[in-house]
């Protein structure tokens, strides 16, 4: 009846998983009791959970995304902990059948479950806006596809109290991760959480796409969008053309574990090295689509706060596609111990290497970019500066790391750590973090507090070199990775300055949650009123902070790059027409959550083999589906007048906050409200 | 996929009038994002075929492909979705003249080869099943089985949304949503006929030479 599901897969003999459990359990029933108190259920449901605006899927994407960063952090910060305790040849507090669990979910949930939903949530938010659009193509999908990453995040988070999470480190190689060698579900949990949630990317970048291609507002031509714009439309590349591999890789280790099939197992004619080359041919790219939606973050920041046109805007994006098809190119460079032989290995090494030149033009585009220009150092920009030294560094281990022979020295020790841990928080996370910083005015209509934001940036960047810099010293030492303790008393101060490091990061995450608390109680002083606290360049800052729900009343005209820039030259920025056209909008729906909650039942009956439950989670989500579709929603439209009203009240606004421009044509238009 | 409508596109620009009231066509948009999703599932496939590649010679002492394909019995399978395509092209044509009747006739006997063709694959597994190849076998096996079976996973959503289509253009008839479903619809059983083509080749002429 309940398959391989009882009571003792609660794991009520490890303390410290009770106690977390508790904790959450309490931090729920919080929650819970303060929605419950205030009322605000349905608020909660018609207003986020069912909405189809693309900002406000964005809004509940970097939510998740900050949500799932406390849970991996808390999961380093164990490590490093344990690492700390277990050197000289203690034991520590956490036994390898555990910490293995928890390095697995470490890597899982920073890759899959922060960096993924925290990009796809600035792209929500910002890329509609910054081609002035009034939503993605298709806002259902979009809603759907958020929802399938929350399928995800249950299904991980549940493996936390029910039964276990994998012990084979996020790559899941087998034959470890076959049934013979992982017989717990701890694997399957990997496998559905993952597939889920990569779906649901996959239908985000194919909703991006056609955002791009079809619904750039009049004038704006493709080589004329944003460069944020740009690195994201690069990212989605990546991800329809890498993600399928990861759903063929996942379903062909799902029959081998379900089936006994044999396409990875070491007996009968299976090859485990097969596995390892599809999920780097996906893994690869995924770290560029990780980071070049970043590197547009830095070139907005940048050009922005340098009050200066990006420096070389086509080399940028020409730049990008190089590393967008390269990093195609080189995914054997993971495993250059396979053994493939000297010239498969130099052509990888070599690959590798070339990726070095675009993104170095890129670096350069940047400083040209500050050249001569008013830097404003703002917190983006902090972040900005921290991301160009410790990006460099990293892409140096790169190198040094492409090149094959040394790698079969540093393969696999925490060397490897060090650089990928170095490019990923000093290029994706300081970019997001930035990112944030710099659209959270456009989100929520207030500006962050600079003072906390600096501390956080400041907490981070040291905390980073501390933390990681001993892990590059003891990869040359070799100490290899994934150690649940260790007695070489070389090692030893090493592990504690790293562990320190960690700390010092906690301290720039409590910061940041310090910064946000700050910023929210003093809200009223730090209004954005005008839609435009950093003199932007792009259209997303000519709406109002937050945007009306249409983005756009009239679509704006983008003739040439920096739109709005050149309209605030030309006067033309503020311009209020005298007549305004019905608005076409899509209705909210509850469909993408009921069609993902009954995949999240799906997901854990697989899991656990209670397969007559399997099959209604999936009549169930193909059903809704179907009804979904048949109800053939065609939205609705907002009155003129309803817009006209809203944009009356902007109208006011600005002429109040005395903003050139505005009181051209004030009159005419609040004839209208 | 979703067919919401949004006021988009350079040829709606706000200086124009004329999209104050009229309902927007969306069919070329959805049609184009499903473009791009059959091109995801076309990446998925060559992961798929890549394995098989590396697994084709990996018999572990089981049977080859020449001990256990039968050319003429996939050849059959072959005709049925070859034919289905065609069909499936003479309902497109009956729903651009807005034959309603035509479009249900076709897509029917589209249906029907459609099931013909699953019919005989899924007699093919289980045969191979019963004789003791079925893909715990051997490595070679696995990759078959989960190619062609992925391919064949396929046909069957193929199926199951024609059924719902049969179902609504009989009660609301040839409506644009209906005509942008229909044409995403034909796209991808095409794509299948494609990949069929694919798998006839390096699956089992291939296999047998």
């Amino acid at each position: 009846m309940f398959g391989k599901l009882t009571l003792e897969a609660i794991p009520f003999h490890v303390p410290i998983v009770m106690v977390t459990l508790a904790v959450i359990a309490l931090g729920g029933i919080a929650l819970v009791g303060a929605i419950t108190y205030f009322k605000k259920w349905s608020y909660l449901w018609t207003e986020w959970l069912t909405s189809v605006d693309h900002k406000k899927i964005g809004v509940m994407y970097v939510v998740v995304a900050m949500v799932m960063l406390i849970r991996g952090f808390a999961d380093a910060i164990m490590m490093r902990s344990q690492l700390a305790l277990a050197a000289n040849g203690g034991e520590g507090y956490l036994p390898p059948e555990h910490y293995d669990q928890i390095f697995t979910a470490h890597g899982v949930i920073m890759i899959i479950f922060m960096a993924m939903p925290f990009f796809t949530g600035l792209m929500n938010l910002a890329l509609p806006l910054q081609i002035g659009a009034r939503d993605v193509a298709f806002p259902f999908l979009n809603s759907l596809s958020f929802w399938l990453l929350v399928s995800g995040v249950v299904l991980i988070n549940l493996s936390l109290g029910v039964g276990e999470f994998a012990r084979t480190g996020w790559v899941a190689y087998p034959p470890l991760s076959e049934l013979g060698y992982s017989p717990g579900v701890g694997v399957d949990y990997y496998i559905w959480a993952l597939q889920l949630s990569g779906i649901g990317t996959t239908l985000t970048g194919v909703n991006f796409l056609v955002t791009v291609l079809k619904m750039r507002t009049p004038g704006m031509k493709l080589m004329e969008m944003p460069i944020f714009t740009w690195t994201c439309t690069w990212a989605n590349i990546l991800i329809v053309a890498s993600f399928p591999i990861l759903t063929a890789t996942l379903a062909l280790l799902t029959v081998d574990r379900y089936l006994d099939f044999h396409i990875f197992t070491n007996e009968l004619g299976g090859n485990p090295m097969m596995y390892v080359n599809l999920f780097w041919a996906w893994g690869h790219p995924e770290v560029y689509i990780l980071v070049l939606p970043a590197f547009g973050v830095f070139s907005e920041v940048i050009s922005t706060f340098s009050g200066k046109r990006l420096f070389g805007h086509v080399s940028m994006i020409l730049a990008s596609g190089c590393i967008a098809v390269l990093g195609f190119m080189v995914w054997l460079h993971h495993f250059f111990t396979m053994g493939s032989g000297a010239s498969v290995n130099s052509f990888f090494g070599l690959a590798t290497m070339l990726i070095a030149i675009p993104t170095g033009a890129k670096l350069f585009n940047w400083l040209f970019t500050i050249y001569q220009g008013r830097l404003r150092f703002t917190v983006p920009v902090l972040w900005t500066l921290g991301f160009m030294v410790t990006f460099a560094i990293g892409g140096m281990t790169g190198v040094l790391l492409a090149i094959p022979g040394a790698d079969f020295v540093l393969h696999n020790s925490l060397f490897v750590v060090a650089h990928f841990h170095n490019v990923i928080i000093g290029g994706a996370v300081f970019g997001y973090i930035a990112g944030f910083g710099f659209w959270f005015p456009k989100a929520f209509g207030f500006t962050l507090n600079e003072k906390w934001g600096k501390r956080a940036f400041w907490f981070w960047l040291t905390g980073f070199y501390v933390a990681f810099m001993p892990l590059y010293a003891l990869g040359f030492m070799g100490m290899t990775r994934r150690l649940n303790h260790s007695d070489n008393p070389d090692w030893t101060p090493y592990l504690y300055v790293a562990f320190f490091g960690a700390v010092l990061i906690l301290c720039g995450i409590a910061s940041q949650l310090i910064q946000l608390y700050v910023s929210i109680r003093d809200r009223d002083q730090n209004r954005d009123v005008t839609g435009d606290p950093w003199n932007g360049h792009t259209l997303e800052w000519q709406t109002s902070s937050p945007p009306p729900f249409y983005n756009f009343a009239t679509l704006p005209k983008a003739d040439e790059l920096d739109a709005f820039l050149e309209a605030k030259r030309n006067g033309t920025a503020y311009n209020f027409p005298a007549k305004y056209s019905p608005i076409h909008m899509p209705n909210n729906t509850a469909s993408g959550l009921v069609i993902s909650a009954f995949l999240t039942v799906f997901g854990f009956a697989m899991i656990w083999h209670i397969f007559w439950l399997a099959a209604v989670g999936l009549i169930g989500a193909v059903g809704y589906f179907v009804i979904h579709a048949a109800r053939d929603d065609q939205g609705y439209m907002v009155p003129a007048e309803e817009v006209a009203r809203i944009e009356g009240e902007r109208q006011q606004i600005l002429a109040k906050a005395n903003v050139a421009g505005v009181s051209k044509a004030p009159a005419h238009a609040l004839e209208q409200v | 996929m979703s067919n919401i409508v949004l006021n988009a596109g350079t040829a709606h620009g706000h200086d124009h009038g004329h999209d104050d009231h009229e309902h927007h066509d969306s069919g070329p948009m959805t049609v184009l994002g499903f473009w791009i999703y059959l091109m995801t599932d076309c990446i998925l496939f060559a992961s798929l075929f890549a394995t098989y590649a590396v697994l084709s010679g990996n018999f572990a002492g089981g049977p080859s492909g020449h001990d256990i394909f039968e050319l003429p019995y996939v050849l059959g399978e072959t005709a049925c979705l070859l034919l289905s395509s065609i069909t499936y092209g003479f309902a497109m044509l009956a729903l651009h003249k807005g034959n309603k009747g035509g479009v249900l006739g076709w897509l029917f006997i589209t249906f029907l080869f459609g099931l013909g063709f699953i019919g005989m694959e899924v007699n093919e597994f289980h045969k191979l099943i019963v004789e003791g190849f079925g893909p715990s076998r051997s490595g070679f096996l696995s990759g078959y089985f989960s190619l062609v079976g992925t391919h064949g996973l396929h046909v069957t959503s193929g199926l199951i949304w024609m059924a719902v289509m049969m179902y609504q253009v009989s009660k609301k008839g040839i409506t644009p949503t209906n005509t942008t479903r229909l044409s995403c619809l034909s796209m991808f059983w095409h794509f299948l006929d494609v990949v069929w083509i694919c798998v006839f080749t390096v699956v089992y002429l291939m296999g047998v030479l």
